[in-house]
């Protein structure tokens, strides 16, 4: 069950690139692996290290304190591809617990809600603000759905209602269709 | 009162919603088959033990290696060439878990292993009007065969085992009309680049495709496959195109296809699912077939393809100038005549029997290049046998290809075969992202005659040029 989610305060990390996959989050190679836990240090990992395993000097990743910088800010289209939730895994597990973009894969999206990594999508005129100033300050309040960067007027995000309530009462997604086990035999039963 | 007319997907969504959507809650929609392989389901598996629950429907769960595992065979002593420990630790966590849980598996020993969307619809698993789900982007594949397909995490892989439910809220419909006739020396590859190229790499966010018109009734269920299957590479979750003859023919005496005396009652019904006159989409882009080429993509992205022999457009934002960088190649310059590195023929979206045909027939009594690496990786036990009875297997290694054995093989490059740091690879899999084959590797998307045309060439080839030949001779 995922932590549950709030209000954060925190400095961004940016990555402006459009269409980050999520080969890019996690390559494939760090996805045998039978455990949900330790995927931090595969995060962008060929984006951070070179080819002999030494850390890129220039690379954003390995210049952030991931205590302070809890909220990724990214271009386009963000983790389109592979349904892994490898990619959410790494993300948390290397200290974010938000991604904003214009727009953010279904796939992706739904994984990360599920474990307590929040996608808020913005328009193109806050997008631009976010790119604009890495390492700023935001804040993601759930309980209202708002978006604060700097002083400016908080700007409105939607989270579908189910997954927003899941993360700020921690419902437990499975033990809530486990619950309706009497429907879905009903289901059965109905259409045998 | 006649009801409103429907589109397929409607029909599908509603004969499985066990519990409607509402303002406060996704859908709660029923899985007819739900598929699984060793990388996404280990942790789902491990989830339901520490809960302790039960997989609650094993029957309509059927698992198969494919990602993880090794092309080359056991060694003298047995002993597959795993890339890992970890790779084989998977592969024997799989076992365990569908040991445990009475889940069939198509293990090692099986003549049924393949890649999960090569290998289900040869058994029959996926018929028209199911619900089916696998932790695969990819499924969408099994659209093809007019069935709901689509890809989940594995929270997800986790909740169908405990359930078959998964929470759903309903999609928008998009509908992909494609007129008029491919040319000839066109594959359903070249259709679907050209299909994603239209759309957008993100352009289909949100969107379940159903692809109709003429041009996609003419596609063998092969190349329908290959088209729903690349339906994630524009965004969507889904790609479909509505039964017809074509698919009750080739389900018709496949093992898990219904019996030979309820065959033609189930074939009836499946012919049903079908988008209603006047039904309404959110969505609806037309393309004409026969302004089609042979394409590749010269970007990062899968939506970045041109006919071969066009030239590079101008990029128009950095991330595009970045992705021409990164190929090597220049704007407003043909892709071709670029020396290639690999040539790869296989994944779940080329690695059919047709696709091994095609590839075969471009090679036959030619030669690969001299210092190009191709390997042919065919998608499931079952193609391998039938190429091999064909005698395609010959083909390929008197040109100087190496012969596989079934896999993702380097689609994913997770199993130790992977394209080289700088290599230009023509790949007939789907997606070109950087370093998706291997770090720092370079991938040209393309159709598997294209990719044998280009074997032979040492070059991004049209493969008709190959065709031409073969008839003046």
């Amino acid at each position: 069950m995922p932590e549950r989610f709030a209000t954060i305060t925190s400095r961004t990390l940016v990555l402006p690139q459009a269409n980050i996959d999520t080969d890019q989050i996690i390559p494939a190679r760090f996805l045998t692996t039978t455990s949900r836990e330790g995927l931090g240090a595969a995060a962008f990992y060929d984006w951070r290290y070179d080819a002999d395993g030494g850390a890129l000097d220039g690379a954003a990743l390995n210049t952030l304190d991931p205590t302070e910088h809890r909220v990724l800010v990214a271009g386009d289209n963000f983790a389109c591809g592979s349904s892994r939730e490898h990619a959410p895994w790494a993300l948390l597990d290397y200290g974010f617990r938000a991604v904003i973009s214009t727009s953010i894969a279904d796939i992706f999206s739904s994984n990360a809600l599920k474990n307590g990594l929040l996608p808020v999508v913005v328009d193109d005129a806050t997008h631009q603000r976010l790119l604009a100033d890495p390492g700023g300050r935001v804040t993601i309040d759930l309980e209202r759905c708002e978006l604060s960067v700097g002083n400016e007027p908080p700007v409105a995000f939607t989270v579908e209602p189910f997954a927003r309530r899941c993360l700020l009462e921690g419902v437990d997604t499975m033990g809530w269709l486990i619950e309706r086990l009497p429907a879905i035999e009903a289901f059965e039963t109905r259409t045998a | 009162m006649p009801s409103r007319p429907s589109t397929l997907f409607d029909k599908i969504w509603d004969a499985h919603v066990v519990q409607a959507e509402t303002a406060d809650a996704p859908a709660i929609l029923y899985v007819d088959l739900h598929l699984v392989h060793e990388v996404t389901s280990p942790q789902a598996f491990t989830e339901l033990d520490r809960s302790g629950l039960k997989v609650r429907r094993p029957e309509r769960t059927y698992a198969t290696l494919d990602h993880s595992t090794p092309t080359l065979p056991p060694n003298a002593n047995g002993e597959r060439p795993y890339a890992s420990t970890a790779a084989a630790a998977q592969v024997d966590a799989l076992r365990d878990n569908c040991t445990r849980h009475g889940i069939r598996l198509a293990d090692w020993d099986s003549a049924d292993r393949g890649v999960v969307h090569v290998m289900a619809p040869e058994l029959g698993l996926t018929q028209p009007g199911m619900v089916v789900v696998c932790g695969d982007s990819h499924t969408a594949t099994h659209g093809a065969f007019g069935a709901l397909a689509f890809g989940i995490g594995t929270s997800e892989v986790g909740h169908v085992l405990a359930t078959q439910c998964l929470l759903q809220r309903k999609p928008k419909q998009m509908r992909v009309t494609v007129h008029g006739q491919l040319q000839p020396g066109v594959a359903a590859k070249d259709l679907t680049l050209a299909v994603i190229g239209r759309i957008g790499f993100g352009g289909g966010s949100g969107f379940v495709i159903e692809y109709a018109g003429e041009a996609i009734r003419a596609l063998d269920m092969e190349g329908r496959m290959t088209l729903c299957n690349m339906s994630i590479e524009a965004g969507a979750r889904a790609g479909m195109v509505a039964a017809d003859e074509k698919t009750v023919a080739f389900l018709r005496g496949r093992r898990y296809a219904p019996p030979s005396e309820t065959f033609e009652a189930e074939a009836a019904k499946w012919l049903t699912f079908t988008t209603d006159d006047g039904a309404r989409f959110d969505a609806e882009i037309e393309l004409d077939a026969s302004s089609i080429a042979p394409m590749a993509t010269f970007g990062t992205t899968p939506d970045a393809s041109i006919a071969i022999g066009a030239t590079t457009p101008t990029p128009r934002t950095d991330s595009e100038r970045q992705a021409l960088d990164y190929m090597g190649f220049k704007a407003n310059t043909p892709t071709a005549g670029h020396a290639v590195d690999v040539v790869f023929v296989g994944s779940c979206t080329n690695g059919r029997i047709s696709d091994l045909r095609d590839a075969a027939a471009v090679l036959r009594g030619r030669q690969v290049k001299p210092g190009v690496r191709m390997l042919v990786v065919p998608g499931s036990e079952a193609v391998k046998r039938q190429a091999e009875a064909e005698g395609l297997d010959r083909v390929f290694i008197d040109a100087g290809a190496e012969w596989r054995l079934p896999g993702c093989s380097m689609c994913i490059a997770m199993n130790g075969d992977f394209v080289g740091p700088g290599q230009l690879a023509v790949s007939t899999s789907n997606r070109n992202f950087e370093g998706r084959q291997g770090k720092g590797a370079r991938t040209i998307l393309a159709s598997p005659a294209t990719a044998a045309a280009s074997a032979i060439a040492g070059a991004l080839t049209d493969p008709r040029t190959y065709a031409r030949e073969s008839v003046d001779a």
